[in-house]
């Protein structure tokens, strides 16, 4: 049977690691670079669900858990966050780790539940939690239903630097982005992100090894949902806005999309995919439902075609890790 | 608490009942799918818009009526499940079981999008066929004719595909298949055909299913799309293994949401999302699963 991801793409290689640091500095260069040419909120709508793609990537790509409902985490996140932000007058770098502790509370409650049970029923649950919590986001007087939370404040970060500047902002942002990348690249990378892939291969033997497989599955989707609180609050700073559209199910499919496009199980994968789909649906947002249609059929192509994604494609061609 | 007036109390219920017959058959299709295929389903919902859209479409285009429908659109519908399954899943059985849900929700996507494109997000009226209008004064409640038709047509509908899969001989060689298609195949059956076939009539009942709901709910393209989350939660609920505990599991649960909109109807969206979370605590296998 062929796996969601390939375990040669994801096992260290001795003298190949150096692909990463390059293809990181790349990335990090081009980011600095890039308000110059492009504009910068694009820029920050991007960051934010790269990173959200990053957190959803770290459950399929290395314990092989497909989340369908990780809009919870991002988008009670934003509430949470923009709620701070505008009605309890904090700061934004605390709204944020607001939405960071959002994501982590939802995550350790819905993990517990969903880790009982196995492949496509753990989707299954992961998404009927989320709809559930999108019915309390309808119904909750603090959301403001289908207006959402709107003029949430910028604010000053550490009360010295004036977030309404575009490239002030874009560089906060850059910053959060960049810090959870290598938290990330961390996690995947340690003793503990070596179980993760250990269960990801073949939850049983790990068992019999001795390791408790549920504590570190349960503690991996924490992790990621704890990162999805940090996207979804800071896109709620960024754009000043809490919405519904963050909670739907259709969210939770975006994030999908974004890793499958990019490469599931890659260190990079993620963040190219959510640069594609975000550029994609910026150019075709006139054509209205079109859009939907067209996501559909990536989906379609994905599965059929192009299961390593970019970024897996150009690694295996290349024939390095990335 | 019990002071709700009894035509409430059976109004709610009968609408309960109504859920629990969508929720049943759109849950057994499901289960029916994945027992062969280990494939959830994902274009379910959407394959149950296209027959409420093929029941509309025949009857604004062609002028045909609801009973012609009936037959039709399950089958029409059922035949594009036939070319889905030949052109795009067969490729994924080889595959890690998450691509066939992603596929197929991108399978959804595409159907919806469509739709809404050409008919946009709101519902279109189709009327109840003439010969089930009006209804029956029970003393305590009025009952519609054509609710009780739906309720009873999709008893006789999960009934016998209960009855076909647990108690024919075409039944016999489906659970073998699903058990070791390998070993099946050697005794000359065409498991492959089977398979096709098992998809096209999973679909078909989805189908059906929106042709009964068109003139109760309304026709739009997103009439799935919520649904469809709700009978995942069915499904968890009662485990895919058996197809009795997939019929029971729906129309109880449909009940359940009744009465929970005559008594706390806030929670009336959201009561099957918490029964499942409370189940998954106390028999995380589902109330008919058979292990996890």
């Amino acid at each position: 049977m062929e796996r969601v991801v390939d375990p040669r793409a994801t096992s260290r290689e001795g003298g190949l690691i150096s692909s990463e640091v390059v293809a990181f500095l790349v990335m990090v260069a081009a980011l600095v670079v890039a308000p110059a040419i492009a504009y910068p909120v694009f820029l920050m709508k991007a960051l934010c669900f790269a990173l959200f793609a990053c957190a959803f990537n770290l459950l399929i790509g290395y314990v092989g858990l497909l989340s369908f409902g990780h809009a919870l985490y991002f988008g009670w996140a934003a509430y949470i966050s923009a709620h701070a932000a505008k009605v309890w007058g904090f700061p934004p770098e605390l709204a944020i780790i607001a939405g960071a502790a959002t994501g982590a509370v939802l995550g350790l409650i819905a993990g517990a539940l969903a880790i009982r049970r196995q492949g496509i029923y753990f989707a299954m649950i992961t998404l009927a939690l989320a709809q559930m919590m999108f019915f309390f986001a309808v119904q909750a007087p603090f959301t403001g239903g289908e207006d959402g939370i709107q003029a949430v404040p910028r604010g000053k970060l550490l009360g010295m630097f004036d977030l309404s500047s575009q490239t002030t902002m874009y560089f906060f942002v850059l910053a959060i982005f960049i810090a959870c990348f290598l938290l990330i690249y961390r996690i995947i990378n340690s003793p503990f992100g070596e179980v993760l892939k250990a269960i990801r291969e073949n939850e049983a033997r790990t068992i019999s090894l001795g390791y408790k497989t549920d504590r570190y599955k349960l503690l991996a989707f924490v992790l990621s949902t704890t990162l999805a609180g940090i996207a979804g609050a800071t896109k709620a700073i960024v754009f000043q806005l809490a919405s519904l559209t963050d909670v739907h199910w259709s969210m939770s499919g975006e994030v999908v999309l974004m890793t499958l496009v990019g490469g599931l199980g890659t260190v990079f994968g993620p963040v190219a995919g959510a640069f594609v789909i975000i550029t994609m649906e910026n150019y075709l947002a006139p054509y209205g439902q079109w859009v939907t249609v067209i996501q559909g059929v990536i989906f379609v192509i994905c599965v059929l075609l192009f299961r390593r994604g970019i970024v897996g494609e150009l690694a295996h061609a290349l024939g390095v890790r990335l | 608490m019990f002071d709700v007036p009894p035509q409430v109390l059976f109004g709610q219920l009968l609408i309960g009942l109504i859920n629990g017959s969508f929720y049943a058959l759109l849950s057994l299709g499901l289960a029916v799918i994945f027992g062969m295929l280990n494939i959830i389903n994902f274009a379910h919902g959407a394959q149950y818009m296209m027959g409420a859209f093929v029941a509309f479409l025949l009857l604004q285009l062609g002028g045909v009526n609801y009973w012609f429908a009936l037959l039709v659109a399950p089958i029409v519908v059922g035949i594009i499940g036939v070319v889905i399954e030949r052109l795009f899943l067969q490729r994924l059985y080889k595959l890690d079981h998450l691509y066939g849900l992603l596929l197929t929700f991108g399978l959804a996507l595409i159907i919806q999008g469509v739709f809404r494109n050409y008919y946009g997000s709101s519902g279109l009226p189709y009327r109840v066929p003439a010969e089930l209008a009006g209804g029956h004064n029970l003393g305590f409640m009025f009952l519609p004719n054509y609710r009780a038709w739906v309720i009873v047509v999709s008893i006789v509908v999960c009934f016998a595909t209960w009855f076909v899969i647990e108690r024919t001989r075409l039944g016999a060689y489906l659970r073998a298949a699903t058990e070791n298609p390998t070993l099946v195949r050697a005794f000359g059956i065409n498991v492959p055909r089977m398979i096709t076939l098992t998809y096209g009539f999973g679909v078909g009942l989805a189908a059906l299913a929106g042709v009964m709901a068109a003139p109760i709910y309304n026709v739009s393209p997103l009439m799935g799309a919520d649904l469809i989350i709700v009978v995942f939660a069915v499904v968890v609920i009662g485990g895919m293994g058996s197809i009795m505990g997939a019929i029971v599991t729906g129309f109880a649960l449909g009940v359940i949401e009744g009465l929970t909109k005559v008594y706390y109807p806030e929670a009336s969206n959201t009561v099957i999302f918490v029964i499942m979370a409370i189940v998954l605590l106390i028999r995380p296998a589902g109330l008919f699963g058979r292990s996890a």
